[in-house]
């Protein structure tokens, strides 16, 4: 019999302000233990919260580029529970009118591998998730529960920095998609530059609710996996909580709602020990903070800053480009990638599928290899478009184009061109095409007299090319290539071989 | 809607107040209080009213997005009962 698995995430973003949701204590990471908790941080007494303008205006950013309602009034409640990294007793959040109402996400699913949801279909897939609602709250401080002779520290630096708490509906059928959601947002924040999203600091976290059921029938009972941050892990606890609660079900067992981690080092998920009515958070209306508004103007200054979003980048891409969407959303994975891509494409107009093979292609593995950003790559834009125009105009083959590529690449040989300007770029990858002797040569006469020349030192091979061996075509291309070291024009040498061939 | 001593204990253990038997008593008393007035409100027809979430009918001033704040923690910690590298030293929480 069969189960369906049903995902939701609600995922916190890390805002990237300079300072505090409620205060202007600093949010910089990694500072000395309590150096950046100030009087409101620390919840000393008589203190007041005044609403970050910058925290605001991201929630908005956000909230546009899903496709959301903006709420014109919103409200901040208080969350109640004790804890020591809390030191107010409350966490200022949003309940019942958050800032961002519902909205949506395009995400393109690939099949991971050893899903067993998607182990049928192997092919890659779009589909709508759903967000339910994203509210603005204040993150906690930390605790650190090692080597304090039996005491607990209390760092409370990270207290009140800003989150946008992100919740989807449980439109997710498989680990696979679930990973597709987690990423396609994680790059949307940082595309819009809302977050910075960095997951080894727990700028980008991810809870990830858990069900399961026979298709047809209502939800399940769930399971919250908390703070998962890589998308590693995010499949392999989803995978394990699934087969779990299938397993118990089917042993005759019953889940129950709980709240469970994910250990790394086992695989497994395991309930944490759940507190005594943990979820009587008791909300209110915060009476330290009066109703956010937000104006139509506001929303509309805000939207004139959103940049050109991915999935319509993608849609451009297709239409008016030519690209396969395959291409098309490999080049909108981040901006960076996408910057670079346009930039090259300016300076090498109708170029659009070359610019993105060699982006994706001697690019992303050369960037894979060395583990480097885009933004580090040592060519520049330009002179990929540049490279680009020599394969199209014929001065140089497309293998003659990779070992230029290699010399752009090592840093030396890449500061001899100097300038940024599309004359200088030229005259500089012309001097390099000559100095590495890789020019085309496209002389019919010397591709001729090269070609004669191999005719007649293999008469025995031409002699069964021409009883009909026609796949000796081939090594003789190889040897006319390896004769003028690659650097015949490929046309060119095809016809003439073809013609002398012949006889 | 009747409240019973067993929800003001209840209430009293999530706010981390003790209470005597003869405190959970008064205040489930003026609870109840409470609770008969919210009864009568209920009785006032509110269909075309928004809800207010303050008591001020205006909106929220927003601070800009600037650092303000300097490094006091020395200052701070000198009134705190235990510190140690930095961090306020409390009894030890385990989940």
């Amino acid at each position: 019999m069969t189960w369906e698995i049903v995902i939701g995430l609600e995922v916190h973003a890390q805002l990237s302000t300079s300072s505090k949701i409620f205060c202007g204590a600093p949010t910089a990471f990694g500072a000395e233990p309590n150096t950046q908790a100030d009087a409101v941080s620390i919840a000393l007494p008589g203190v007041l919260p005044v609403l970050n303008k910058g925290a605001v205006e991201r929630a908005i950013k956000f909230g546009l580029a899903v496709g959301a309602h903006i709420a014109p009034r919103s409200v901040f409640a208080r969350k109640n529970y004790f804890y020591p990294d809390l030191p107010k007793g409350y966490q200022i959040s949003q309940f019942d009118l958050p800032v961002v109402g519902q909205g949506a996400l395009t995400i393109q699913v690939e099949p991971l591998s050893g899903d067993a949801a998607s182990a049928g279909s192997a092919q890659a897939y779009e589909k709508v998730v759903r967000i339910t609602r994203a509210h603005l709250e204040e993150d906690a401080g930390k605790s650190l529960h090692e080597d304090f002779h039996g005491m607990t520290g209390i760092d409370l630096n990270r207290a009140g920095t800003p989150l946008l708490e992100i919740v989807s509906e449980p439109d997710m059928r498989s680990a696979a998609e679930a990973v597709a959601y987690a990423k396609t947002l994680h790059s949307l924040v940082r595309w819009i530059g809302i977050c910075d999203g960095n997951m080894q600091e727990g700028s980008f976290r991810c809870d990830v609710n858990v069900s399961v059921r026979r298709p047809g029938e209502p939800l399940g009972t769930r399971r919250e996996i908390k703070n998962l941050n890589s998308f590693k892990f995010m499949q392999q606890a989803i995978d394990y909580e699934a087969q779990w609660q299938i397993d118990t079900i089917e042993n005759g067992g019953k889940i129950h709602q709980a709240t469970v981690l994910f250990n790394p080092d086992t695989g497994e998920t395991l309930a944490m020990r759940s507190k005594e009515e943990a979820h009587d958070y008791r909300y209110f209306p915060d009476p330290d903070l009066l109703p956010l508004d937000i104006s139509e103007e506001w929303k509309e200054q805000v939207r004139a800053t959103l940049p050109e979003l991915p999935q319509a980048k993608q849609t451009r891409y297709v239409n008016e480009l030519g690209l396969s969407a395959y291409d098309a959303s490999t080049l909108t994975a981040s901006r960076e990638m996408a910057d670079f891509f346009e930039a090259a494409l300016a300076k090498a107009p109708g170029q659009a599928k070359l610019c993105a093979n060699w982006i994706q292609g001697e690019i992303s593995a050369r960037l894979n290899r060395e583990n480097k950003n885009i933004t580090d790559a040592p060519i520049k834009p330009i002179q990929l478009a540049v490279l680009i125009g020599r394969i199209v105009d014929g001065t140089i083959s497309n293998s003659a184009a990779k070992q230029i590529f290699d010399h752009l690449w090592t840093p030396s040989v890449a500061e001899l061109i100097i300038g940024d300007s599309l004359e200088e770029v030229t005259r500089g990858i012309y001097t390099l095409i000559e100095a590495k002797g890789l020019k085309q040569v496209s002389d019919s006469g010397a591709i001729e007299a090269l070609v004669d020349e191999i005719i007649a030192a293999n008469a025995d091979k031409v002699a069964e090319y021409r009883s009909g061996k026609d796949k000796l075509f081939g090594f003789f291309v190889g040897l006319a290539m390896k004769a003028s070291k690659g650097k015949a024009n490929p046309a060119q040498l095809n016809d003439v071989l073809k013609r002398k061939l012949a006889g | 809607m009747s409240i019973t001593n067993t929800d003001v204990r209840k209430v009293a253990r999530l706010a981390r107040l003790a209470m005597s038997e003869t405190e959970i008593e008064t205040a489930r008393a003026q609870l109840a209080g409470i609770f008969d007035l919210i009864a009568e409100m209920q009785a006032v027809d509110t269909r075309n009213i928004a809800p207010m979430s303050h008591a001020q009918d205006v909106s929220q001033r927003l601070r800009e997005d600037v650092v303000t704040a300097t490094n006091q923690r020395e200052l701070f910690q000198s009134i705190a009962p235990q510190v140690e590298a930095g961090l306020y030293l409390v009894p030890q929480v385990i989940e």
